[in-house]
């Protein structure tokens, strides 16, 4: 009964709104019309009358009690759009609550004093009509339904700082804030005079099974091109930035110095392409421009710290533009900018970590490198070209199956190579003398973020007692802080893991089994009890000392 | 004053003043050599610091002679050298090396005043070698009127423990003489563990008399605090990995290493303690963790 008259509600708000405010009169006036219109009470209507018949009875015992009844009627008057059904349960079982007691207090005539259990009885159903509302009102954030026994997030946040957007996936009110933020990026960079139709920038929908634990991360596919899945609008993205998207999504451009590099690049392009609106000014025009360009270029695939850094530097020279300058002279020192911010910071790092890398390689030594890291892979070439005698072990790891390229790379300029796979790293590590490994980003207590399986790595290499150097650019540091690879991780197609052998393709139909998840891990966390020595171009560092780094860079800006 | 001179200064100022550490008596040198020097300009007095300290370090291989030359140079440039002048650009890196050598003259003093309340009254401490300023600092710790013994190591080949305990006899401190190869088996009647440094690295590691490092692994074993007492001067720009990872010019005395056909037969004087295995490090600038020493290096250095 209560769930039928529920469902009732949410058509006719409305309805209960008059019979709130203007009492029992014009409800009459209504049911008279219809039947002096003779024609049959359609089910809506019916139902409708029901109700208010139900709701003057109440309004009548009520009279003792009409505190109580207001506030449970605005609340059930103003409920949110789409969690109506819930909260009209909640708020139907608090007047029933209320009502309860109300016609237990009977004794119609006896309008004086209360007793006191009386009073007792209606404070008491005030306050459960009060935990009830409150209880509707959280429950829209707990009722997605992939998300399993974890607490909301939503329930955190107002203890918590706010989590970021990109893995708060799990939880749809934070969804729905993220698809309108990317529909509101589109039209602020549209500027007030034009009147296009609203087109938005698409929201990737998420792919598979997610495993529990990282249900709050995005988990998209790779098996179509970024096109074919969503609709880009040509006329807000800038042709280059969608083309870095879709090599992004496809992983044809990897690794986080290439991806941004080629971000860098894709930005001058936009730079060079821009030109700036009237009654506009550039240096906060051009910021603007660019919020729909990173937020599409997200959803391709999650931003690396080293292209967050890129960013915040991008937007930081934009901000910095002195307002006289004119268009071609704020352009040309932009441009000139990011290839002074690319050389220094990637191609010059990469030069000076080498100096300092070469001296730690000894004649005799056995190097253990692992995936395809590019400054590891030029420090090897560069120790090698001054003539140190040393040889490489290559371990590489499913399904990226990066090492592959490392080796061709190595071998092509002669340097003796063996490649294992991870699975046998505590063989061969008895031989290993060093071990090399590059890093995504490194954070702020201390701890390295690199390709999934490198903190394995260095996890035995300690208990073997083989010293651990890791190579980072020191654009590569960020001040996040993390101590677990499950917080914020990326999650790669989980189709990548299915192998087929002799034909036989024994996962093809995964998504079938309700017991089985696929896990695709992008990158995991390395920490700094395991690495020995952090090389950046600034000088050897030990790990702990990277946010005295973190401080120095930003005392110098 | 050309370079033999130099190194006979320093050897005299070392024999003059036993007591003074290896890196004060390069510093007071190397400020002799600048007040002597005949240069034409500012990069040719640079050069010729670069090529005096290279000699110290080949006559005296010890790290703080090294990392006590280059903190010298970095010192008295830090100033703006802009005088067209150069007279008076040398005086005021004279003066300035002045205030160095005053600065590190008093930092032994500090790094007592630091330690010596670590020490418990009925402590029992465990020290390697001859160090001066664990000497300090057990006679400022003594003068504080508590009560405690010693435990020193023989430390072999140039049983420098027995001067250590000579010292230390004269002070009417208790202290006992063991065997190098004891030291395990005297570390779980003791409650801490002092020792001096030779140099102190980036990693917050130490570098010091081999000996060190066993009785590092010892304390580790017995959950026992090793503390390291060490100056600011003898911070140094190096970062080993490992044993093998120190380089030669430090490992040997400097006439092994010029005499000795093949090191490999030659032993060693110095080894490497990881940060892994120290405690707390009291230095000029403060009581550190290992983890500190790379922030200071980079205040110094940067």
């Amino acid at each position: 009964m209560a769930d039928s008259e529920g469902n009732e509600r949410s058509k006719q708000t409305a309805i209960i709104n008059h019979a709130a405010d203007e009492g029992d009169e014009k409800s009459l006036a209504e049911i008279q019309k219809a039947k002096n219109e003779g024609k049959e009470l359609t089910k809506e209507e019916k139902l409708r009358l029901r109700k208010e018949k139900k709701q003057q009875k109440k309004g009548k015992k009520d009279d003792k009690g009409p505190t109580e009844k207001a506030p449970v009627k605005e609340k059930t008057a103003n409920p949110p759009a789409s969690s109506q059904p819930v909260t009209q349960n909640a708020a139907q079982k608090a007047p029933s609550a209320v009502s309860v007691p109300v016609s237990e207090s009977t004794a119609p005539t006896d309008k004086s004093a209360k007793s006191k259990a009386e009073l007792k009885a209606e404070r008491r159903a005030r306050q459960e009509a009060e935990r009830a509302s409150k209880q509707a009102k959280k429950e829209p954030g707990s009722q997605a339904p992939s998300s399993k026994s974890k607490a909301p997030p939503s329930e955190l946040q107002p203890a918590v700082k706010r989590l970021p957007e990109h893995i708060q996936v799990d939880d749809p009110a934070v969804v729905r804030k993220l698809a309108k933020k990317l529909e509101r990026q589109q039209k602020s960079g549209q500027g007030t005079s034009l009147n296009v139709s609203r087109v938005k920038i698409p929201l990737r929908s998420d792919y598979g099974y997610k495993v529990s634990l990282f249900s709050h991360l995005h988990q998209y596919s790779r098996k179509a091109p970024l096109t074919q899945q969503i609709s880009i609008p040509a006329t807000v993205i800038h042709p280059s930035i969608v083309r870095l998207g879709l090599q992004y999504s496809q992983g044809i451009v990897a690794g986080s110095n290439a991806r941004s590099v080629a971000l860098l690049h894709a930005f001058k392009q936009v730079i060079q392409d821009y030109s700036t609106p009237p009654n506009e000014e550039l240096a906060r025009d051009l910021v603007n421009k660019l919020k729909p360009y990173i937020s599409f270029l997200n959803q391709c695939r999650p931003l690396s710290a080293s292209m967050g850094n890129a960013i915040k530097y991008i937007k930081k020279e934009i901000s910095n533009i002195p307002s006289q300058y004119k268009e071609e002279e704020a352009k040309k020192k932009l441009l000139s900018c990011v290839d002074s911010y690319v050389n220094e910071k990637i191609t010059l790092a990469a030069k000076g970590i080498s100096k300092y890398a070469i001296d730690k390689i000894s004649d005799g030594d056995v190097i253990l490198v692992y995936g395809c890291s590019s400054l590891v892979n030029h420090i090897l070439c560069e120790a090698f070209e001054k003539q140190r005698k040393f040889r490489v072990i290559v371990v590489d790891s499913r399904p990226r199956l990066e090492g592959r390229e490392a080796l061709r790379r190595l071998v092509n300029r002669g340097i003796r190579c063996t490649y294992v796979l991870i699975s046998a790293v505590s063989y061969v590590l008895p031989e290993v003398s060093k071990v090399f490994l590059g890093a995504h980003a490194l954070l702020a207590n201390g701890y390295v973020m690199s390709r999934v399986g490198t903190s394995q790595i260095a996890l035995v290499a300690k208990a073997y007692n083989v010293p651990v150097l890791v190579c980072c650019e020191t654009y590569k540091f960020c001040e996040r802080v993390q101590t677990d690879s499950f917080v914020s991780n990326e999650l790669d197609d989980p189709d990548d893991l299915i192998v087929t052998r002799k034909g036989k393709t024994h996962l093809a139909d995964w998504q079938s089994e309700t017991s089985l998840g696929l896990l695709n891990l992008v990158y995991d966390v390395t920490p700094p009890d395991f690495v020995d020595l952090v090389i950046t171009e600034l000088g050897m560092i030990p790990c702990t000392s990277v946010p005295v780094v973190l401080r120095v860079k930003n005392v110098d800006q | 004053m050309d370079e033999g001179e130099l190194v006979e200064y320093f050897r005299t100022q070392m024999s003059q003043d036993p007591d003074v550490a290896s890196a004060v008596a390069a510093i007071r040198s190397l400020l002799e050599f600048l007040k002597r020097d005949q240069s034409e300009t500012i990069l040719g007095l640079r050069e010729n610091l670069t090529k005096a300290i290279g000699r110290l370090q080949e006559a005296d291989s010890s790290v703080a002679v090294s990392s006590g030359g280059e903190l010298f140079l970095r010192f008295i440039s830090l100033t703006s050298l802009e005088n067209p002048d150069l007279s008076q650009c040398r005086n005021m890196m004279i003066e300035r090396g002045e205030l160095f050598l005053k600065k590190i003259s008093l930092s032994r003093g500090k790094v007592a005043k630091l330690c010596h309340t670590f020490i418990k009254d009925g402590a029992k401490i465990l020290t390697h070698s001859s160090s001066r300023v664990v000497l300090k600092v057990l006679e400022s710790a003594a003068a504080d009127k508590k009560r405690f013994t010693v435990y020193v190591t023989e430390s072999q080949p140039d049983s420098a423990g027995k001067h250590m305990a000579d010292k230390l006899r004269k002070l009417n401190i208790p202290v006992t003489i063991v065997l190098d190869a004891a030291v395990g088996y005297i570390m779980e009647k003791v409650d801490m563990v002092i020792v001096g440094a030779e140099g102190v690295v980036e990693s917050g590691g130490i570098i010091n008399k081999i000996g060190t490092y066993q009785m590092a692994v010892c304390s580790k074993a017995h959950n026992k605090p090793f503390y390291v007492v060490a100056e600011s001067f003898k911070f140094v720009r190096l970062y080993p990995l490992n044993q093998q990872d120190v380089p030669h010019r430090f490992k040997y005395k400097a006439d092994t290493l010029k005499t000795a056909e093949d090191l490999n037969q030659e032993h060693p004087i110095i080894d490497y303690t990881p940060p892994s295995l120290i405690t707390l490090l009291f230095t000029d600038l403060g009581v550190l963790t290992p983890s500190a020493v790379s922030d200071e290096l980079i205040k110094l250095y940067l």
